[in-house]
């Protein structure tokens, strides 16, 4: 996608910056004529929504980190006075933790749109190998900034995941020791998680580039799944179609994020994170932030710690491999009529690991998130592998131009019949 | 096929029996503590302010009972005075905070001493430290209350937790708190309680160090122009002031929030709207989205 530049330059500056550094010249052909699939779907505006959402978190994060305290004895009330005495402080503050949320929501929304439409397939790997990469910072990140409020879930949170790294063999007990700086969660595990969780969202933004990049040069994936042939007809300029779109469906999320952050601001997060920390007093259910209850429920679904612990990196790790487990040449599951009840499993499944990893992990729970867990491989593992080989997919298209603008011509008949692949997206 | 669409029914009937059998599980009840009665906060809801004479009264019982045991160290007592809160005039406020003496210092000769308290001081804590107050209470710890009102919470089960997003229901803490205070009841036949405990029917465990602290008539509250208080001086209206009261300070910008994200809101969603449009005309200029093509 990434063809010869149609930039011209027309100012006198900018054709001198041109010749020594096109920076212009890439923004031009990155975000001005960029071709995109005419025919994508509101799925694929959250990209630009994660783009903003990771700046929002970014821009608020630093403003935060001027007024908090990284200490365990100031942590709690640094946070608080935040709330109450800083100048807007409880804007930042709330719209830094719902931020996070929306972060979560838009990037599921994301990855489930690249699950629906087959856009880890070839030649798209690398793509969605670095979107796994950025989804695994993200956990990483969030996990760390939910420790700095130093509230009671904050420290047991911290303690119940930090310890999961000593069920490795050998190496656990040095590694676990070296996460807290000492011999339980304390002061050193509070700041060194300050240093990282200011550190890691530019890691993040490291990685987003690439992941841009990468995009740019395969291009976008779109409902059909169907590679644009004919740039000048199956593709339009990403200003200004893309552009309003896009900033049409961002300005929808805010208001989304915004009804969150002023209205209901505690409803994404635990009562007992407004408890100061105390190594004395163990909650009586220990559960992370929503976003995480289904590697959550994974984990404990598994009776030894270690196989648990296993099985939880290998829910994240099978996405990596995902690109490889897939055989069906059809990307989108418009096509793939048993794939895509598999599919609306898979993501029904998922909800339910959610669902468990909030329940304590006792009685039927336990025997229902194995079976979720199951069911959460299989269909990486035996369905997608095996759909491919005996499922028949429907007609695709014969181009992008085709399937919005052939069926045009063919009368009213033919017109409900494109419409149709585009019909589970109003579902979701 | 035939094989896929029998799997598929397995899998639904699993959904439902996983359903069925949570309903059913004995977790649920677990916990002990009945689930609180809703009461009619003023403050609920995208509109919703606090009353001013309510949070009054409820410093006045926070005042003269609760604050010779809790502490509630994140306040000051120019916080009284600010926009959103109980608005107290500052010479009021001044008043409130002369009421306490404060330590201070240390002076020029290096010792501490005694003086009136004033607006810039924090509410003075009950106990120098937490050994003192356990001493003091017969092992029991009496909380720091700044933000007590969103440390407690109450599940609400599905699907009320989901109806929790559209109703804007965020007043689980106050809920439980009021229903704690007037929650106390005589333990049910059989069940020795030991000395400093009591039995709460809203309490985790229903067993809780504090006792019944808010009696009927304790608290005189201001008069009315007719002489008698606007307001019953009950347990109950006790209960539900000084939750209003802790409510507020746990979020004191509160009204703040919600007035700046009705304004938010509002704009995005006509923004939007504008941009709906704006993005309907630029994309009319394609043929399949012209306007009379079939799409």
């Amino acid at each position: 996608m990434s063809g010869p530049s149609s930039y011209v330059p027309k100012l006198g500056i900018a054709k001198w910056l041109d010749a020594r550094l096109p920076l212009p010249r890439l923004m031009y052909d990155s975000f001005i004529a960029y071709p995109v699939p005419r025919n994508l779907n509101y799925f694929w505006t959250f990209g630009g929504i994660l783009m903003l959402m990771l700046v929002s978190q970014i821009l608020t994060g630093v403003i935060l980190a001027m007024h908090y305290t990284p200490h365990a004895t100031l942590a709690f009330t640094s946070v608080e006075g935040i709330m109450r005495d800083v100048e807007y402080g409880w804007l930042m503050r709330y719209m830094h933790a719902n931020g996070a949320s929306m972060f979560f929501i838009a990037v599921y929304i994301h990855i489930f749109r690249g699950l629906y439409y087959g856009s880890y397939k070839a030649p798209r790997e690398v793509l969605w190998i670095l979107g796994v990469i950025i989804f695994l910072l993200m956990m990483a990140t969030a996990f760390m900034g939910y420790v700095l409020p130093w509230g009671q879930m904050s420290f047991w949170g911290a303690t119940v995941i930090t310890n999961l790294f000593s069920a490795f063999p050998i190496v656990g007990e040095t590694i676990v020791t070296f996460l807290w700086g000492g011999y339980s969660v304390d002061n050193p595990t509070l700041t060194r998680f300050f240093s990282l969780h200011f550190l890691l969202p530019f890691m993040i933004f490291g990685v987003v580039i690439l992941h841009v990049w990468a995009l740019h040069v395969t291009g976008q994936n779109n409902p059909t799944g169907v590679e644009v042939k004919a740039v000048a007809k199956d593709t339009i300029p990403f200003t200004p179609y893309a552009t309003i779109k896009d900033a049409f469906a961002l300005v929808l999320f805010f208001a989304f994020f915004a009804y969150f952050l002023f209205f209901i601001p505690n409803y994404l997060g635990h009562a007992d994170n407004y408890i100061p920390a105390n190594p004395a007093v163990t909650p009586a259910h220990i559960v992370p932030e929503w976003y995480f209850l289904p590697f959550y429920a994974i984990l404990r679904a598994v009776p030894d710690k270690l196989g648990g612990v296993l099985l939880m990196f290998a829910a994240i790790a099978v996405l990596v491999v995902l690109p490889w487990l897939d055989t069906s040449r059809v990307r989108s599951m418009s096509y793939r009529p048993l794939a895509r009840q598999c599919f609306w499993a898979f993501a029904v499944t998922c909800v339910m690991l959610g669902w468990l990893g909030s329940r304590p992990a006792e009685g039927i729970y336990v025997t229902l998130s194995q079976l979720f867990t199951a069911l959460y491989f299989a269909y990486f593992l035996i369905a997608l592998p095996l759909l491919g080989l005996f499922e028949t997919p429907k007609k695709l298209p014969g181009s992008i131009a085709e399937s919005v603008l052939g069926k045009m011509k063919g009368g009213s008949g033919a017109v409900v019949g494109a419409a149709a692949p585009a019909e589970p997206n109003t579902k979701g | 096929m035939t094989l896929f669409r029998t799997s598929l029914a397995a899998f639904a009937a699993i959904m439902i029996g996983a359903f069925s059998a949570a309903s059913l599980s004995p977790a649920h009840a677990a916990g002990g503590g009945t689930k609180p009665p809703a009461h009619d906060w003023s403050f609920a809801g995208p509109f919703g302010t606090f009353d001013r004479a309510q949070l009054q009264r409820g410093y006045k019982v926070y005042r003269e009972v609760c604050s010779a045991c809790h502490g509630m160290s994140l306040m000051r007592f120019r916080n009284l005075s600010q926009k959103g809160g109980p608005e107290f005039t500052e010479a009021q406020v001044r008043a409130l905070a002369a009421d306490f003496k404060i330590s201070d210092g240390p002076n020029e000769q290096g010792e501490m001493f005694e003086r009136p308290g004033r607006p810039s001081d924090a509410f003075p804590k009950p106990f120098p430290n937490e050994q003192a107050a356990r001493a003091a209470n017969g092992g029991a710890y009496p909380l720091d209350l700044s933000v007590i009102a969103k440390a407690r919470n109450y599940e609400r089960g599905f699907p009320l937790f989901l109806l929790d997003i559209i109703t804007q229901y965020q007043e689980g803490g106050p809920d439980y708190l009021k229903a704690l205070l007037t929650g106390y009841e005589d333990p049910p036949k059989g069940v020795e309680l030991l000395p400093g405990q009591n039995w709460n029917r809203y309490m985790a465990g229903n067993i809780i160090g504090m006792p019944n602290m808010l009696n009927d008539g304790q608290i005189e509250y201001p008069k009315g122009p007719d002489g008698k208080s606007p307001v019953p001086e009950t347990a109950k209206q006790y209960a539900a002031d000084v939750v209003a009261f802790l409510m507020w300070s746990a979020e004191p910008h509160m009204e703040q929030r919600k007035s700046i994200g009705r304004q938010v809101f509002i704009f995005l969603l006509l923004f939007a709207g504008l941009l709906y449009f704006t993005k309907k005309r630029i994309w009319s200029r394609l043929p399949e989205h012209a306007p009379g093509s079939a799409h």
